[in-house]
């Protein structure tokens, strides 16, 4: 599929794509979840309706057409039929992101009605998830009746599955289940390195043995089952030599809305140092995206050191991703370590070295995982104050 | 794969996935689609703007044609209508 940003025609002058995460709160508790570690903080300070129609409305004059509702999960809020209506009356393409948790008829039609282009429905895999899903059809009988509503309402089947090193032996059964499910595009992309994931990682990441018996379960499925579902596998960005293109360039196309009303250039930001991040309560988009210093930080290559300011490929990649470098080397302005130019890439690759090794099952090493859940989260804001 | 065939005579439409409107901040007309965006600038986007579920190619050939009198445009107008249907972003009714 091709993403906004690979479209080389466009200057964009404002944000193409609008990210409005509605809420943190989730029934699950994925190991890979990219929200933030602390939350649990934003629970008392979410946008009113009126807040996030505001902040659809000035986007959109500055020039942004796809507008994505995710969460958490967006469907704990009960006034998303509005916000879809409304948004999509403003001439947004609505993308629902989900879970399909609390998905039913009488929302499902609504949204329709409301014009929502399209929903992607998430398998929640947390290992929980997959071990219901592997032992007992819960999650399955779950999962097959939101799919069934999404395609008689006449939607496209879209499924996203996270992948890391305690699902990803079962390519063939999550593949099955996709075909099962009737999913029309299915992708199966390695978890990121960020937050709950972050936390998780050495339990997360794949080895190249695991990555390339997946990748071949893959190629075989999709030849036996040719065009009728489109799949896409992406490997995680510790496996590459260089970085990836991190949201086309700071502040370039993507506005992420978190639900206390923090604009962000991506889902992560939340975590660098030094930068304040504006609130939608307090300024207009207008302001936000054009003048704010947190979104001018990394914007362009100003900001750049070597080796990427004198590097052919800094207009390509940008230099990678600001968090991940955060993250890290401790310093957001380095090179991406994924990139083997950096001299921290020793950090990735003793990672990966690392992922090789045998681990104990899945089973053993339950206790030690975070669970994405609202008591590790205020233990994480307790720690961190 | 080959290119699928255009039918001539059967209405086209715009497939249902896509939206099609006109972008002030583009200065051009716009198919917006999940997570994604086509420029149709100048005669593209007055081309797909004709696609309304009732005309055929012939009779958005012929609407041209009679827009335009003595402009051969036929021929670009064949070749956009065949890329946008190989591009799957629009379909002929049954
Ligand atoms: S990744 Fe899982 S826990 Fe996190 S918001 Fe999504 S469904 Fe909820
Ligand atoms: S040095 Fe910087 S710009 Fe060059 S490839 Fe590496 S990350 Fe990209």
């Amino acid at each position: 599929m091709e993403k906004i940003g690979s479209v080389p025609t466009i200057k964009p002058k404002g944000p193409l794509w609008v990210n409005a995460e509605i809420t943190y709160k989730c029934p699950l508790h994925c190991v890979f979840c990219y929200n933030p570690l602390d939350y649990a903080s934003t629970f008392k300070s979410e946008l009113s309706t009126d807040d996030w129609l505001k902040v659809f409305r000035q986007s959109r004059d500055l020039g942004a057409v796809q507008l994505g509702i995710s969460g958490g999960e967006p469907l704990m809020r009960d006034d998303v039929e509005i916000m879809v209506s409304e948004a999509s009356q403003m001439g947004y393409y609505v993308n629902l992101l989900t879970s399909g948790i609390g998905l039913t008829e009488k929302r499902i039609s609504a949204f329709k009605e409301g014009g929502l282009g399209q929903i992607q429905l998430s398998f929640q895999d947390s290992t929980k998830e997959l071990n219901d899903f592997l032992s007992s059809t819960k999650t399955f009988e779950l999962k097959s009746k939101v799919a069934k509503l999404i395609k008689e309402h006449d939607y496209p089947m879209v499924l996203n599955v996270v992948l890391h090193r305690l699902n990803i032996d079962h390519m063939d059964q999550i593949l099955e289940m996709a075909e099962a499910m009737g999913a029309d595009h299915v992708e199966l992309a390695n978890s990121q390195y960020y937050a709950w994931a972050l936390k998780n990682r050495s339990y997360l990441m794949p080895s190249e043995e695991q990555l390339r018996k997946a990748e071949e379960t893959t190629n075989r499925f999709r030849e036996k089952i040719g065009n009728k579902m489109k799949l896409y596998f992406i490997v995680p960005d510790y496996y590459a030599n260089r970085p990836k293109a991190c949201m086309n360039g700071w502040g370039s196309v993507f506005l992420n809305v978190a639900p206390d009303g923090l604009a962000l250039p991506c889902h992560e930001a939340r975590m660098l140092p030094g930068l304040t991040f504006p609130n939608v309560r307090d300024h207009d988009m207008e302001w936000i995206w054009n003048e704010s210093p947190a979104f001018n930080a990394y914007r362009g290559e100003s900001w750049m050191k070597e080796p990427c300011r004198s590097c052919d490929d800094r207009a390509k990649d940008f230099g990678g991703c600001r968090c991940q470098a955060f993250q890290l080397t401790g310093d957001a302005t380095n090179t991406d370590p994924v990139c083997d130019k950096s001299e921290h890439h020793h950090i990735i690759t003793e990672q990966v070295e690392l992922a090789q090794k045998p681990q104990p099952p899945a089973a053993d090493i339950k206790p030690i995982i975070f669970y994405r859940d609202d008591k590790n989260s205020k233990a994480l804001i307790a720690e961190n104050s | 794969m080959s290119d699928p065939i255009l039918v001539k005579d059967r209405p086209l439409s715009l497939q249902k996935q896509f939206r099609f409107q006109w972008e002030p901040a583009q200065e051009s007309y716009v198919l917006l689609y999940p997570e994604g965006l086509i420029k149709l600038p100048g005669s593209s986007g007055e081309i797909m703007k004709l696609i309304d579920g009732s005309k055929s190619v012939d009779e958005i050939i012929a609407y041209l044609e009679e827009q335009f009198p003595g402009v051969d445009l036929k021929n670009d107008v064949l070749d956009f209508l065949e890329h946008a249907y190989g591009k799957n972003w629009i379909c002929t009714n049954d």
